[in-house]
């Protein structure tokens, strides 16, 4: 165990998970990160292509030509960097792509701040990205490698954004124990995809796709992060029996046995709740508070969590971020996971994807789905694509 | 070279300048070989899923990030220890390469990454029904940058894009046009023999775009040619190595055979910009030495 910084244990875990490239573009507070993966590059520690880009948009581009060529990628950014990325994210998703990104948590202009909270990677939910959350530098470290053994898993192929809280955990020194590279050697095997770009076997990437197939290719990203939450909690208990550290899966609970309010919380601040919550259950009054950590917030565990509170008479949700105009994202999320415990029938339909076409029988067929919902008491499925093709 | 790398059966128009292009621009690459496409008109015509007219391997990612994208593909055929397996091309149109995309390709360029950027340049965003480029020439009439009562279409004359590849000190800057195929073809072999950051623009008229019979193509291509609006040249790290000289001809020959400049011929005041356009193809063949 050695104290270090945030962003050198992260930079520790990237080297130790052997990248062939990585393209990163500088923006605080991700920089110390990427400065550290350079100079490993530059001292002969690390043998990555490192490249330099113009942009954030850039470095993630770069990331999906050589992801798409085969090759194991990572970059780093936070707020504005990744705002610019939005729409290669959603192409990155799309394209099936396991690039693994480091989110250095911030907010996002204006007024211009560069300090922490987490509406940027928040803001981009719906990209198809897997999303994770670190508690603190040893988990925003050991996360990482985790994240490539979820992504490049042939069931997922799917990216993953690893979270941090800027500053609070890119910034602060702590102990970290750094996992041994033949063990993370052992643990994720060199990438090895099925399909990648070559003349050997010449394959289309990226083809246009018209209303009559969209929905089936969004439909089929929308299995993989359905299939990733199993994947997930399996990686964290093969990460375990490796390294003998654990994090809990999607979520993890603490003291919420008995509790009767339970906070609801990603990132660094679950560190933070779990003192005062110690120090609430120690001052004599017997309040009965624990806490839920959400861990991966997308996909979204709402069973995970429903199971969780089930026995709560209160959740507080904290969100470092707010969907301007209604609340925060997890609120909104967590109340959403919970509402067929407690309110009408609730029923949710995907349709009119790409241009698909909505018909009046659509639209009969779903008022039908809710009537026998009603004569049954109970909703099948609680969100359904709709007219699905052949896959 | 005789053998089709860009199928037929794509959904381009007869006579496209931008399909002509990309079957050359194979022709002259071989099969091994992975294409880069930004969004735009081939993008869209060569690959509608589950057809492809590719047959080598062909990425789309997005618009503006053609040139990071085949950044990305070359440092990984690197890193993989594959760089023999394959040349990197990334072919975009102007829309994508000298607008939007602008900022990756300078990046690619200055990075010294060892790719091929070709635009094939049809001077306005077809794909999306012929609206105004920084690309589009003087006194070209487009959706966006329509001739009217008090306009002769565009006002501005093209970005020069070639130039400002060059400054980047690149090994190799070339201008090309499809209506001089083996041209086309020999380039884009030169190309990709020389190690580094390659940009080569293809001239690639557009039938539909730019108001001319399909049939009429390879004639219009060379028509910009020999007029001097489309200079040939080759320039090596910023220097002017070779030039297609070429005897003379009036613009107006290039221009009435299209409907984007009609209104040129038609509107009072029409041949002061017609003078102003002679001016631009004099002042190219002042620069490049074009007259024989």
């Amino acid at each position: 165990m050695e104290i270090m910084e945030g962003s050198l244990a992260v930079a520790e875990a990237v080297k130790a998970c052997r990248p062939n490239v990585i393209a990163a573009y500088p923006i605080t507070p991700q920089t110390h990160i990427v400065e550290e993966i350079a100079r490993m590059v530059a001292d002969g520690e690390l043998a990555s292509e490192y490249v330099r880009v113009e942009s954030e948009h850039s470095a993630m581009s770069v990331c999906i030509g050589a992801s798409a060529t085969g090759a194991r990628t990572y970059t780093a950014t936070t707020s504005q960097g990744m705002a610019l990325m939005h729409e290669v994210l959603f192409n990155a998703a799309g394209l099936r792509l396991p690039i693994v990104m480091t989110a250095a948590n911030r907010s996002l202009s204006a007024p211009i701040n560069i300090w922490n909270d987490q509406q940027d990677a928040v803001s981009e939910r719906d990209s198809g990205w897997i999303q994770l959350y670190a508690e603190d530098t040893q988990e925003a470290s050991d996360m990482t490698i985790q994240a490539y053994k979820i992504a490049e898993d042939r069931d997922i192929l799917l990216p993953v954004m690893v979270g941090m809280d800027g500053f609070i955990l890119t910034h602060v020194h702590e102990p970290v124990e750094l996992c041994p590279q033949e063990k993370v050697d052992d643990f994720l095997p060199s990438y090895d995809p099925d399909h990648y770009l070559t003349p050997k076997n010449p394959l289309s990437f990226g083809t246009i796709v018209y209303p009559s197939t969209y929905t089936e290719f969004r439909y089929m990203i929308h299995e993989a992060m359905k299939r990733a939450e199993r994947k997930i909690i399996d990686v964290a208990s093969d990460f375990r029996d490796k390294f003998g550290r654990h994090y809990g899966g999607l979520i993890d609970t603490y003291e919420a046995e008995d509790a009767e309010v339970l906070i609801m919380a990603m990132g660094s601040v679950i560190g933070t709740a779990k003192d005062a919550i110690d120090e609430l259950r120690a001052d004599g009054k017997g309040e009965k508070v624990g806490l839920v950590k959400v861990r991966c917030y997308r996909p979204f565990p709402a069973e995970a969590i429903a199971e969780a509170v089930k026995s709560a008479k209160a959740i507080a949700v904290l969100d470092k971020n707010i969907s301007l105009g209604y609340e925060g994202a997890l609120h909104t999320d967590v109340k959403s996971a919970l509402y067929k415990e407690n309110g009408p029938l609730a029923l949710g339909f995907i349709l009119g994807l790409g241009g698909r076409d909505i018909t009046k029988n659509t639209i009969k067929n779903i008022a039908e789905k809710a009537q026998k919902a009603i004569k049954s008491g109970r909703v099948e499925k609680d969100s359904e694509f709709v007219d699905l093709g052949a896959l | 070279m005789q053998e089709e790398l860009f199928a037929p059966g794509h959904r381009g128009c007869a006579g496209c300048g931008a399909a002509i292009a990309a079957r050359l621009i194979l022709k002259g690459s071989g099969k091994d070989v992975i294409i880069v496409s930004p969004t735009g008109c081939l993008e869209v015509v060569s690959s509608p899923y589950p057809e492809s007219a590719w047959k080598v391997p062909w990425i789309h990612s997005l618009f503006e990030n053609a040139a990071a994208v085949a950044s990305g593909v070359e440092v990984a055929l690197k890193s993989l220890g594959r760089k023999d397996e394959a040349k990197v091309i990334a072919i975009g149109g102007d829309g994508a390469t000298i607008d939007i995309g602008i900022g990756a390709l300078s990046g690619m360029l200055e990075r010294g990454h060892d790719v091929t950027y070709i635009c094939y340049d049809n001077e306005a965003y077809m794909n999306t029904g012929i609206q105004r480029s920084s690309s589009t020439p003087y006194g070209a009439s487009t959706t966006t940058s329509p001739a009217g009562k008090v306009s002769f279409g565009e006002n501005r004359p093209k970005k020069n894009l070639p130039a400002i590849a060059a400054a980047h000190g690149i090994p190799y800057v070339a201008t090309a046009s499809i209506a001089y195929p083996k041209d086309v073809i020999k380039k884009v072999k030169k190309a990709i023999s020389i190690e580094g950051p390659k940009y080569l623009q293809i001239h690639a008229p557009c039938c539909t775009g730019w108001g001319f019979d399909g049939s009429k193509t390879i004639e219009i291509g060379r028509l910009a040619v020999e007029t001097g609006l489309f200079p040939i040249y080759e320039s090596t790290e910023g220097k002017v190595t070779s030039v297609k000289k070429v005897k003379r001809k009036p613009v107006e020959e290039y221009l009435k055979a299209q409907r984007r400049f009609k209104h040129l011929f038609e509107s009072e005041g029409g041949e002061g910009e017609l003078k102003k356009i002679q001016d631009i193809a004099d002042a190219n063949a002042k620069q490049f030495g074009l007259d024989l």
